[in-house]
């Protein structure tokens, strides 16, 4: 396909917002988008997390269709996501110990993260070169991060505010995920 | 690591560290189980798979070119010969279908493009016609586009009328499409290389316009000098 | 087996389905939830499969859980269950490719489903092979009946058919958003409203006869 590489930024930041139109990443979007302060650092490790598994999958694909070996995709993918973060987990701990409490549980989770291992499929799906793969996470990334702060900001107001008992919860998070992934139905064509 | 105590079984005695040689054999003996059954399900499941494709392909084939009787696989190199498909896909080569009729003579050629639509990729077969140079018939092969919008490119008929007679004449070097064929706004069509969008899912109209005009421009200029030669069923 | 064994087995059945159903209360395996259900019938083929990956996973899990060492533990469980997974990718494949391309990339993604590794680690490495499974066969029809719930109601609203059969002829104007991406928010929201607002009734007519 022929999409420039500012389209494919473009539509995975805003009008394909992995988040609320591809409907990946969505457990930590409820179980993280709390509070400001865990968002935004969920989503900057995320988007690491997806750059890293994105250039492997992108060698690994290499890797595999020239010794017709595609049916190993998946289980390589996941092994190697598994191990991207076992990396990153270990790099947090010793270079930032107060984020990697910070994140706690919510950082070995990011193995079971849909949009991880969503980039590297949806990449391999549209055949994507290299740069494209990149900008492609990249994009992807910024818009998990956005659509979680997002999220944040305006549940941390909510809590502020008189909801009914009987909406309070994940309830509520979802019709407010259901709002803002209206809105941003507002982004499509953006990307030409 | 302490290679004397009892391996793996006591693992929930916190303090003992399991030997490495027990963790290497798990996943060893697991790593060749799974592998088994991936095999086996990959090979279990091929036929069946590649006969799916074909009855796929086949019946979108049909669609396009409504006189074709049987199929040939081809491949437009990049260098500007044909060959036959075989088990490799050679690098940037284009892939159609050349389509005979019952006595073997050639009535037209179809070809698979893609573009993003709305929500994914739109993927759209159509029907080249040699003998008027133009694309006669499209179908759509995939798409996740809106419900009762983006699906009208299938059920629309005042859209499927572009597809009667579009132009797709090569230039005079034969290098690429005279002009290319673009969807332009509902109403607005003015010749026979554009394609009138659907009014109110311009989107997805547009990505079926971009998917054939792409597919058109790399395959044609390679086609139609080596169209003598796929003339008839070999 | 005798009948203790059997109503345990089957309370570990149905504790997947209602107690502790993975939709409406552990709230996991959210993505394909969300992004599948625009249809009864693809809900339906998502439930399946993930309930035979589940099953297969944890019978598996369950079989190996004494030679598995605690370090490599979600190694080993993550293989095996991107096996089952590739596995089923091939098997609807070749039954139907239009199921394969309607199901898309979700049907792979099925390996980060939280469900299965946490049955597999909660559950699966702590029990034999058949209690495990069983209790990986009801989360998986708990799983499916989530699915569905959600299928059924966005086909009826948007596209006013329900397993492709039409049910308000062809003057029907589909609500069409419930088959996109914010009607799967909105409905699932719904749903949960209606199980909280159950549980809060519950609730209000226990405490009388508490007090």
């Amino acid at each position: 396909m022929h999409e420039t590489t500012f389209q494919i930024f473009i539509n995975a930041l805003l009008a394909n917002n992995f988040v609320l139109a591809m409907f990946l990443g969505l457990c930590p979007f409820l179980g993280v988008s709390g509070k400001l302060d865990t968002a935004f650092p969920m989503g900057v490790a995320t988007t690491f997390v997806m750059l890293v598994a994105s250039l492997c999958a992108y060698g690994l694909n290499l890797l595999l269709t020239a010794f017709h070996l595609e049916f190993l995709r998946l289980i390589s993918y996941i092994v190697i996501i598994a191990s991207s973060v076992q990396l990153v987990e270990m790099v947090l701990k010793k270079y930032s110990p107060a984020l990697f409490r910070a994140l706690g549980i919510y950082l070995p989770l990011i193995t079971t993260n849909c949009a991880v291992l969503g980039v590297a499929l949806f990449q391999t799906a549209r055949e994507y070169d290299f740069i494209q793969s990149m900008t492609f996470s990249f994009g992807g990334g910024a818009g998990f991060t956005l659509a979680l702060v997002l999220m944040a900001s305006v549940r941390e107001r909510l809590q502020l505010s008189d909801v009914p008992g009987l909406a309070q919860g994940t309830a509520l998070s979802l019709m407010l995920a259901g709002i803002l992934s209206l809105s941003f139905m507002g982004f499509a064509g953006l990307g030409g | 690591m302490s290679a004397d105590h009892p391996t793996a079984n006591q693992a929930n005695q916190a303090p003992v560290a399991t030997p490495t040689l027990a963790m290497i054999r798990t996943l060893g003996l697991v790593s060749a189980i799974c592998g088994l059954i991936i095999v086996g399900a990959y090979q279990g499941t091929y036929d069946a798979v590649a006969a799916n494709k074909r009855i796929a392909m086949e019946r979108a084939v049909f669609k396009v070119v409504p006189a074709a009787k049987s199929i040939e696989e081809y491949y437009a190199l990049a260098g500007g010969s044909i060959a036959k498909a075989g088990a490799e896909t050679p690098a940037g080569a284009a892939k159609f279908f050349a389509a005979y009729d019952d006595v073997g003579k050639l009535v037209g050629v179809a070809a698979e493009g893609g573009a993003k639509g709305y929500a994914d990729t739109v993927r759209i077969m159509f029907g080249y016609e040699p003998a008027c140079q133009c694309i006669k018939g499209i179908g759509v092969v995939s798409m996740r586009e809106t419900p009762g919008i983006g699906d009208k490119i299938i059920t629309d008929k005042e859209f499927q009328a572009n597809f009667k007679e579009l132009d797709a004449r090569l230039n005079a070097e034969m290098a690429a499409l005279a002009n290319e064929i673009k969807t332009v706004k509902h109403g607005t069509k003015a010749s026979n290389w554009q394609i009138d969008a659907i009014s109110g899912a311009t989107i997805t109209s547009r990505a079926v316009g971009k998917a054939i005009n792409d597919t058109a421009q790399a395959l044609l200029p390679r086609l139609v000098p080596n169209l003598d030669k796929i003339g008839s069923k070999s | 087996m005798t009948t203790v064994a059997t109503a345990k087995n089957w309370d570990e059945f149905m504790e997947g389905i209602w107690k502790q159903n993975p939709v409406f209360v552990m709230i996991l395996g959210m993505c394909p939830t969300l992004a599948v259900t625009v249809s009864a019938v693809n809900a339906l083929s998502m439930g399946v499969a993930t309930a035979f990956v589940l099953v297969a996973s944890c019978g598996l899990v369950s079989m190996m859980r004494n030679i598995t060492p605690k370090e490599v533990r979600i190694a080993v469980y993550i293989v095996i269950i991107a096996t089952f997974v590739t596995a089923v990718d091939y098997a609807i494949q070749a039954i139907s490719l239009a199921l394969y391309d309607a199901l898309g990339a979700f049907i792979q993604l099925i390996v980060v489903n939280c469900i299965i590794l946490g049955r597999a680690e909660a559950h699966a490495a702590k029990n034999p092979p058949l209690p495990a499974m069983i209790n990986a066969a009801g989360m998986g029809v708990g799983f499916t009946i989530g699915l569905l719930a959600l299928g059924v109601v966005r086909e009826i609203l948007g596209a006013g058919t329900l397993f492709g059969v039409s049910l308000f002829g062809a003057h029907f104007q589909p609500w069409v958003i419930m088959v996109l991406p914010p009607g799967g928010f909105f409905v699932l929201g719904s749903w949960l409203l209606l199980f909280s607002w159950h549980a809060r009734r519950k609730q209000a007519r226990e405490v009388p006869q508490n007090a």
